[in-house]
């Protein structure tokens, strides 16, 4: 009975709407994939930039 | 929910593409040119993660004000054969999603751009969208003919930002930069308005072509091409300037000043009979005027960087 209901609250079938709006939802899917990887990729340059142990490294002490 | 609310009209249906066309890609990609450009002639070095995230920054910043832009003109748009396929008079995207998308942008760019680099180039970035967005759009676009003239400042920012996301300042040679744009934007805009002048008519919109007529037009767009030249020249007083954008300045001001004095001495007659032939290859010639002096500018860093020349 319970099984049953579960499945009938799952989206299982493709509606007309989520055709439509698929290049919408790849399209935001992707650019917020691409937001965490810079967010990330600026962490990781600030970090190394700043760390004052890399600096001092690079410049030879 | 009931199915009755999520019976969705197809033509009110947007694409990623509409949403991305709210940003005016086409004149990002000058505003990422440009920008880019004052970001490599500017001197020292940033590192290329910070310059290319610097770079989006700016470009999402100059799309969000696009949308602002599209988001506040909307009925000048619908009336205008050029602008009439936008999102919002196309009926793609509401005038209030237009909104949302151009505030939460300029914000988020802003702020992204202060993380990545620093204040100046952050309130310069804000600056340009304010600039955009408020005064040019909301109030001098509609209300006198010099709109583009002090609404250019907005497009001439960018090297500016460019170069302050490098250097953290401002100087002489960023500002003239800004003013290579920012004189040559009434000529490059008033001579696509000789030709397109019936559409900015329609539109009401008091572009000097309508308020002042062409032969007036002609005259403004030889006076600013020759203080134009005068901008170019100065930049020998910096240190950006070299043998690749002497070469340029010359052939380019020389070629631009005669397009000019060739509108000038024209008139209705002469330009309706070859269909606004000068016009048009004047229009031309300016894309490839910024361009080039740009593109000169870089070479010649590239240039100094393995000693060859030296600035003047």
């Amino acid at each position: 009975m319970a099984l049953e209901a579960r499945s009938k609250m799952a989206i299982t079938k493709l509606h007309d709407m989520h055709t439509r709006r698929r290049s919408r939802n790849v399209g935001l899917g992707l650019a917020l994939g691409a937001f965490v990887v810079l967010l990330l990729g600026l962490t990781v340059v600030k970090v190394t930039v700043l760390d004052p142990s890399i600096a001092a490294q690079e410049a030879g002490y | 929910m009931t199915d009755a609310t999520i019976i969705l009209d197809d033509n009110h249906e947007a694409g990623f593409g509409d949403y991305f066309a709210l940003l005016k890609p086409r004149v990002m990609s000058l505003v990422v040119f440009t920008a880019f450009a004052g970001l490599i002639v500017a001197p020292g070095g940033i590192h290329p993660f910070l310059g290319f995230f610097a770079i989006l920054c700016i470009a999402i910043g100059g799309g969000a004000s696009g949308a602002l832009n599209m988001w506040y003109d909307s009925d000048i748009d619908m009336v205008m054969k050029r602008t009439k396929s936008r999102p919002i008079p196309a009926g793609k995207v509401t005038r209030g999603e237009a909104l949302g998308l151009g505030l939460t942008l300029s914000a988020f760019s802003v702020v992204m751009l202060y993380l990545a680099t620093n204040w100046v180039a952050a309130a310069l970035l804000a600056f340009t969208i304010f600039f955009y967005a408020v005064v040019y759009t909301m109030w001098l676009k509609r209300a006198t003919p010099q709109n583009i003239v002090i609404g250019g400042a907005s497009g001439a920012l960018p090297p500016m930002i460019g170069w302050a996301a490098v250097t953290g300042d401002i100087t002489l040679s960023s500002v003239l930069m800004f003013m290579l744009i920012f004189m040559w934007t009434p000529p490059h805009f008033w001579s696509l308005a000789l030709f397109m002048n019936a559409d900015y008519d329609k539109a009401k919109v008091p572009m000097l072509t309508v308020t002042h007529g062409k032969r007036s037009t002609r005259n403004h767009i030889l006076v600013y091409t020759i203080l134009l030249a005068g901008f170019a020249a100065a930049m020998f007083a910096t240190p950006l300037a070299g043998w690749c954008y002497l070469v340029v300045a010359v052939v380019m001001n020389a070629a631009f000043l005669r397009g000019a004095v060739v509108l000038w001495k024209r008139n209705e007659d002469e330009a309706e009979a070859d269909n606004y032939k000068a016009e048009r290859a004047f229009f031309k010639l300016s894309l490839a005027y910024t361009f080039l002096h740009f593109m000169a500018l870089m070479a010649d860093k590239a240039l100094f960087a393995y000693g060859i020349g030296g600035p003047f």
